[in-house]
């Protein structure tokens, strides 16, 4: 019918205390598409991407991933689609007891039956996926530390790598700045945007941070009170849509000019020699 | 300057009391010294029997010592091997059994009937201390270990079940929920994003169990559950002071040596 890899139709969610967290969203997120949801706190974001991958159960309307109704699911059924959404966490939401390449290998969960992944008997190319992904994000020499050993950046690295090892189409990606440092942040959001775009992956994120969204991603939606209210490209966030999304505020200091970012994604040719973990420095 | 003004008005400040109704309050301290004074009051002590108790009393504890590590050596030895099996398996028995009762009384993964159900073991369990727990087995099963057995393996649940399902309650969610997101089935989120979790109170809930089920095997064996208070009982019964003292010591040293590795291995898995 259509060629979006997510469309939400009407989607309504009301929690049992009666609040309408989504007043009837509807949204087309094409495949490859990272998009960013911004909006003031309550306002629905993380409850909306919830709702996709059902961890919040919609009131109402309906969610499509390609031509699968995800809203009609059964259980195994749901769990089989959940395989296709990687989800990003806010504060990580790594197990902490857990070593880091248990933390990816438990991407693969739902592709594995229960006694095999009791035993941590992986199949080796799901082993061998987990270290290349750890490579990729230059934490291979962290293979056996516990999570909670890790520093913010490291950590959200790692959620990266267990979103990453379920071979996902789409990504869900809850506030993945929201306690980390203002370079580390724009570090792991240059990270998710990478890869979404070596592997084609479409993305939603959830982002508090105006000049952040704008940075990096390539459509925003402002969501206010569980309503989209904002539906376009970055750089039409004028104080006119910020003040609909959030309230009157002076939001001159938010405008991004046309500011591009060099020095910081391009390597100076010297630096390339250096091993990955010390390139990687500044996450630690 | 200013602040000088401002001080000189010399505000108040009062932390708001506890109970904020003052009627409430001040019915609750009145009614509760009232009760102490009249309980207090009540009291009978008769000086004089106390008085004439004190000698008896010192040739009571004269007669532990010394103590006898002899005569009795191979009961004693008997019975604090049969207390150790009744502790061992009991505690492995008692665990096996609170661990699904755990995740049913643990209200954030229970649905609410699983939940009641296992929340009414868990309280039925607790309602009866062992002793009373003890006389009711030995009544069904008869004398011996096997009823000390089970009424250990029934007082870990109420024990071991309550306290686990409370650190299931106090889990991280947002852990849990991230390995529910990846598709995985049910026994797998438990593996992997609750387990980790609970598994120090676990190690550590289990030790503890252990030294009280040596404990408590102790005084189960008093009224009839077998095990090291079997043979103090007989001891007490024949007026054998000096083996009961030597009774007491074994059980005394071995519960230390239970309660100090218990707390190195629970300082470990933290």
């Amino acid at each position: 019918m259509t060629d979006a890899l997510l469309r939400l139709v009407k989607l309504v969610k009301q929690y049992p205390t009666g609040d309408l967290a989504l007043k009837g969203v509807d949204l087309e997120v094409p495949k490859g598409q990272v998009m960013a949801l911004i909006g003031p706190s309550g306002a629905g974001k993380s409850t909306l991407i919830r709702c996709i991958n059902r961890l919040v159960e919609p009131t109402g309307g309906q969610i499509f991933i390609g031509d699968r109704e995800i809203t009609r699911l059964g259980r195994s059924a749901l769990r089989r689609a959940r395989r296709q959404m990687g989800m990003i966490f806010q504060e990580y939401a790594l197990v902490e007891r857990l070593t880091v390449m248990e933390n990816v290998l438990s991407g693969r969960l739902g592709y594995v039956g229960f006694w095999r992944s009791y035993f941590r008997k992986f199949p080796a190319a799901d082993v061998e996926e987990a270290f290349r992904l750890l490579e990729r994000v230059g934490l291979d020499h962290m293979v056996d530390k516990r999570a909670d050993e890790l520093s913010g950046g490291q950590r959200q690295r790692v959620g990266i790598c267990r979103a990453l090892i379920q071979n996902p189409e789409l990504l869900l990606v809850d506030e993945p700045t929201a306690s980390l440092d203002p370079k580390t942040s724009r570090q792991i959001m240059r990270l998710i945007c990478e890869l979404c775009e070596e592997r084609g992956l479409a993305a939603i994120i959830n982002i508090h941070d105006v000049l952040l969204a704008q940075m990096f991603a390539q459509r925003i939606v402002g969501l206010k009170a569980g309503e989209v209210v904002y539906d376009g490209p970055p750089d039409g966030l004028k104080p006119n849509v910020l003040t609909e999304i959030y309230g009157e505020e002076d939001w001159s200091a938010t405008i991004q000019e046309d500011e591009d970012e060099e020095g910081e994604a391009v390597q100076a040719p010297g630096e390339i020699a250096v091993p990955s973990d010390e390139r990687m420095a500044g996450l630690t | 300057m200013t602040d000088a003004a401002v001080s000189s008005r010399g505000r108040q400040w009062k932390r708001p009391p506890f109970i904020t109704s003052p009627l409430l309050r001040w019915s609750l301290i009145t009614g509760g010294v009232l009760y102490l004074a009249l309980a207090f009051g009540t009291t009978e002590v008769n000086w004089t029997r106390v008085w004439e108790g004190l000698p008896r009393g010192k040739q009571f504890l004269l007669a532990f010592a010394p103590p006898d590590f002899t005569s009795r050596w191979d009961a004693i030895v008997d019975g604090v091997l049969e207390s150790l099996w009744m502790t061992a398996v009991s505690t492995v028995i008692g665990i096996l059994m609170s661990v699904p009762i755990a995740l049913g009384a643990a209200r954030n993964i229970a649905s609410p009937p699983v939940y009641y159900f296992c929340r009414t073991v868990i309280a039925v369990s607790r309602s009866f201390q062992e002793v009373i727990l003890a006389i009711f087995f030995v009544k069904l099963f008869g004398f011996g270990p096997f009823a000390g057995v089970v009424t250990l393996s029934v007082a870990t649940i109420g024990f071991f079940a309550k306290l686990l399902a409370e650190d299931i309650e106090d889990m991280d969610p947002r852990q849990a929920e991230a390995v529910r997101a990846t598709g995985g089935g049910w026994f797998q989120w438990l593996n992997y994003g609750i387990q980790p979790q609970v598994m120090p109170r676990f190690i550590g809930l289990s030790m503890y169990r252990l030294d009280i089920n040596f404990r408590e095997s102790a005084i189960v064996g008093i009224v009839g559950g077998g095990g090291i208070g079997a043979t103090l009982n007989t001891a007490f019964d024949r007026y054998e002071f000096d083996s009961a003292a030597a009774i007491l010591i074994v059980i005394i040293a071995i519960v230390m040596c239970v309660e100090y590795s218990s707390g190195y291995v629970r300082r470990w898995v933290q």
